[in-house]
């Protein structure tokens, strides 16, 4: 080789990295700073001058804190909901399933395989009036005439949870595939019963799978509004749709900057102290 | 460089190489010439240096100081792939994505051969393996893959062949016939051989030459009998069966021989099987060498009194014996049960007595827990 | 047992503790059979409705008909947004898998000064919500008065796209034996034939697999896609903006669609690699 060795990574990063500086990097400065900008005075819509306006972020907040609020809230439920769902399924897939492993796995993933919004409007015509989820429950006597199940938070909630599901199973899948057996076959033998096996040494051999699946559930369920906006109403509204609105109905960049960027960073401590807390794993 | 190294034959010459990593040094100022024909093992435990000294002999590590030939050429810096050696690897590394009949052509093909089924058919007859030919690695079995990556190497005819501890992953069984298998095929084939293994038993059966090496330097080199019988260094006593080292001073001549006081008792040893520098030495018996009788009974040779026996372990071939000398000292001995003789008993009362010239002298100052220790799984690289 | 032999003395389990027992043991199978079901009810509602006779709104069942799989691009807007769909799929596939690649052998393979950041670096995006990454780049491409469409789009996708190949990519290398690779130079490859006769083709089912996913997920995006079109239509966006007035059949005849077919395409990729290792 007529060139040094070591100069051969920086060639092969070069393009890729050159190309995430100027489409990733770039646009998240220029959105810090764009946040901190004001309108100009007598301009027309969309004409800003920077003033570092850092109360922009005050101000963003504040008349947001409700949509935040509700963003972390509906993303934790949902966090919970999936993997509350999402364990027994990958335990029963990585311990009781044998060959069938590769064709359950492929199942999980599967419906997936439609469109995220298809998927998502199913849910609305199935919770709907026309569906046969609440016409059902309403026969059972469970739920009364007047209660819908569409634009709720029950439905904004339930169709993140759904939507996010592949996210939390196969990390956790993973995880508990690593486990051998005969650790747990070692418990037995050291009088713990099934229960106490589970608890101490199951779920602790599996938490590397549970921190990356609530991380790649929660991170993405936190700014979408996909759900809010089809399964939702006005009341349900996330963050999302606010910054959504203020590019594209309510034009208001400044303020669809500060927002974006406040989200970013909160998801980002979230998860650094959720990580530090959890011990450090090798996520990528 | 005048000649292409890829032609380059001869004996291989390593010239005060050294390897370090940062502060630490693996291989420690090795001079060494391999020759032509033979087949040399290099031997020692796990972190001595042996297998990072086979890997810059293969090109894929650098020295950091020192040089390597092959015959008249340099081959210091050149590319593995420009040396005309080979290396059999520990875990085989074949190639899993072919067939094994591709996998032993690859060398072939790399260089550019064009009758490569006449000489891929050849060698894997020699391995006696033909009709594995189309299969791929995975469905062979842990013996089959040892031989197949031989063959890969074999096939290339080259100057030098490597093997990292190719047998480590065998069972016993199948081990001592692969240990048969490549002595004969070494001396079928002609190649020189450069076996690097932590099994003193596998470089004592397998080579002509044996060095052994600790902590980055060569301890001793010769043939297994010469090691075996004379040792000049405790590491090389332990490391190679075991030693029973009694620490003694030198007393006198007696014309070829020396006298060595040990504790009191006085015994006669050849001058020339000592490598003392002063008048304090460890007289070296090995546990076979001694006989034990009773007291009373007249022997021949050197003699020391006053044992008793502490332990019996009859193993059916042998029966080993440690006697408690009275300076404190626990000595093994290994009897033959050839004689019908009945074995002795706990507790008895016994002298040990050997023949003079069996006895070896090491330094007074060597630490004489060298090479003992226990490490019986040494799968690990350096 | 054909032969039930009363014997007295051996001891029968009531019913009752059979029956947990087996529920016990059943359990998990039964919540499996749940889970599934679950899984896939608006798979299979969407699948079903594919087949409704429904003109342009396809909120109730109005009557089976096969007319919607034998005219998929009936209804305007929809083959068209399918095509930017595909197109600015393939484009993204195209750039990222090549990008990633390259950054996946930088960072797998050679140790340098800045490993650790790239790591980072290559993590951010992952760690990003959808809405920041869109609407970032928004922001940048009207500051250089780009105005949102095709290359916008691919320019997004490949931004996302890439940490995902890249983490693909990674760990199928990090699974090959280094020894390999040295065997190979030990049997007279230089460093360029070594890679393309053995490190590529034993990375290349990772490649493939990061091609793929790269895929699945341009076409399957809304949120960045929505902030960087502009005027142009890709599926997932034709299902947003339709789902307010009722989606025609031919969406869900495409989604059906792309359902099988991908489950084709895993499985088909299963028995590959089962009869690659008979």
């Amino acid at each position: 080789m007529s060139f040094p060795k070591v100069r051969v990574p920086y060639l092969l990063l070069l393009p890729g990295f050159a190309f995430l500086f100027t489409f990733f990097i770039l646009p998240i400065i220029n959105l810090a700073q764009t946040s901190t900008q004001t309108p100009v005075a007598g301009g027309d819509t969309g004409e800003y001058e920077q003033t570092l306006a850092f109360g922009n972020y005050i101000q963003a907040f504040v008349e947001n804190k409700e949509q935040f609020g509700r963003s972390f809230l509906y993303a934790s439920l949902a966090t919970i909901f999936a993997l509350a769902i999402a364990y027994p399924l990958a335990y029963a897939i990585a311990f009781k399933a044998g060959k069938f492993k590769n064709i359950l796995l492929v199942l999980v993933v599967a419906p997936f395989f439609t469109s995220f919004l298809l998927r998502t409007v199913a849910w609305k015509q199935i919770l709907g009036e026309e569906g046969f989820v609440v016409p059902g429950l309403r026969s059972l006597n469970i739920i009364g005439e007047q209660t819908t199940l569409t634009s709720t938070s029950i439905a904004v909630v339930a169709g993140m949870t759904y939507n996010f599901l592949p996210f939390m199973t196969l990390p956790l899948y993973a995880s508990l595939e690593r486990i051998d057996p005969r650790t747990i076959e070692a418990a037995g033998d050291l009088y713990a019963n099934g229960i106490t096996a589970f608890r101490r040494v199951t779920v602790p051999l599996s938490m590397p799978g549970v921190v990356a699946g609530t991380l790649l559930t929660f991170i993405p369920a936190a700014g979408d509004y996909v759900n809010a906006a089809i399964l939702g109403s006005p009341n349900t509204k996330m963050i999302g749709n606010v910054i959504e609105s203020r590019y594209f109905k309510i034009v208001d960049y400044p303020t669809a900057a500060a927002l974006s960027f406040t989200l970013m960073v909160a998801i980002l401590i979230l998860v650094t102290l959720y990580i530090r807390k959890a011990g450090t794993e090798e996520l990528v | 460089m005048s000649k292409d190294p890829i032609t380059a034959r001869g004996d291989l010459r390593l010239t005060r190489i050294t390897k370090s990593y940062g502060d630490f040094t693996a291989v420690d100022d090795l001079t060494l010439t391999i020759p032509k024909g033979s087949f040399f093992a290099l031997l020692g435990p796990s972190g001595c240096g042996k297998t990072t000294t086979l890997r810059m002999v293969a090109g894929l590590e650098e020295p950091t100081v020192g040089s390597i030939h092959l015959g008249e050429t340099d081959i210091t810096t050149t590319r593995p792939y420009q040396r005309p050696i080979n290396t059999v690897f520990q875990n085989y590394a074949l190639f899993p994505h072919l067939t094994i009949f591709e996998n032993i052509a690859f060398g072939l093909r790399r260089r550019g051969i064009k009758d490569v089924k006449e000489q891929v058919d050849k060698v894997l007859n020699l391995v006696e393996l033909p009709h594995l030919a189309e299969r791929k690695p995975t469905q062979l079995s842990g013996g089959q893959q040892q031989r197949i990556a031989l063959a890969r190497a074999i096939v290339n005819r080259p100057a030098l062949l490597l093997l990292d501890e190719p047998l480590g992953a065998l069972d016993l069984k199948l081990r001592r016939q692969m240990q048969i298998e490549l002595k004969w095929i070494q001396r079928e084939v002609g190649l020189t051989f450069v076996h690097v293994t932590h099994d003193q038993e596998e470089a004592m059966t397998m080579a002509d030459t044996i060095a052994v090496m600790n902590e980055g330097k060569i301890e001793q080199m010769g043939s297994p009998a010469d090691l075996y019988d004379n040792p000049e260094t405790a590491f090389v006593a332990n490391f190679l069966g075991q030693s029973n080292l009694i620490k003694g001073k030198i007393d006198g001549n007696d014309g070829d021989n020396l006298v060595v006081d040990l504790y009191g008792q006085k015994i006669s040893m050849p001058k020339k099987r000592s490598h003392a520098v002063d008048s304090s030495l460890y007289a070296g018996i090995r546990p076979e060498k001694f006989r034990i009788s009773r007291l009373g009974t007249p022997v021949k040779g050197n003699i020391l009194t006053g044992g008793h026996i502490e332990d019996v372990s009859y193993i059916g071939v042998s029966t080993q014996y440690v006697v408690a000398m009275p300076w404190g000292q626990e000595v093994m001995v290994f009897e033959q049960n050839d004689d019908g003789v009945a074995p002795f008993d706990k507790g008895d009362e016994v002298n040990i007595s050997w023949e003079p010239s069996f006895t070896f002298g090491l330094r007074g100052d060597e630490d004489i827990e060298a090479g003992t220790e226990v490490n019986p799984e040494e799968l690990e690289e350096e | 047992m054909s032969q039930k032999i009363k014997d007295a003395s051996i001891p029968t389990i009531p019913f009752k503790a059979r029956f947990s027992r087996w529920f016990g043991r059943n359990l998990l199978r039964i919540y499996m059979i749940f889970g599934f079901t679950y899984l896939f009810i608006p798979v299979a509602y969407t699948f079903a409705f594919s087949f409704n006779d429904s003109g342009k709104s396809n909120l109730i069942w109005k009557g089976f008909t096969l007319d919607n799989w034998k005219n998929p691009c009936g209804a305007p807007e929809v083959c068209n947004a399918l095509g930017n769909s595909i197109k600015i799929g393939l484009l993204a596939t195209i750039f990222s898998t090549i990008l990633g690649t390259m950054i996946a052998f930088a960072i797998g393979r050679y140790k340098f000064k800045g490993r650790s950041s790239s790591n980072l670096l290559i993590f951010l995006p992952m760690a990003t919500p959808e809405i920041v990454l869109g609407a970032s780049l928004l922001s940048l491409f009207l500051v250089f008065k780009i105005n949102p469409g095709f290359w916008p789009t691919v320019i997004a996708h490949v931004v996302f796209c890439v940490s995902f190949v890249v983490v693909t990519v990674k760990a199928r290398i990090a699974s090959l034996d280094p020894r390999l690779e040295q065997a190979a130079m030990d049997l007279y490859a230089n460093e360029l034939e070594t890679f393309r006769k053995v490190t590529l083709p034993l990375v290349a089912p990772g490649i493939a697999g990061a091609a793929l996913l790269a895929f699945s997920l341009s076409f399957d995006d809304f949120i960045i896609t929505n902030f960087n079109s502009g005027t142009l239509i890709t599926f997932p966006k034709f299902v947003y903006v339709s789902a307010a007035r009722g989606i025609p059949a031919q969406a869900n005849v495409i989604g059906s669609a792309m359902f099988f077919l991908a489950l084709a395409i895993v499985i088909a990729g299963q028995l590959v690699k089962r009869k690659k290792n008979r």
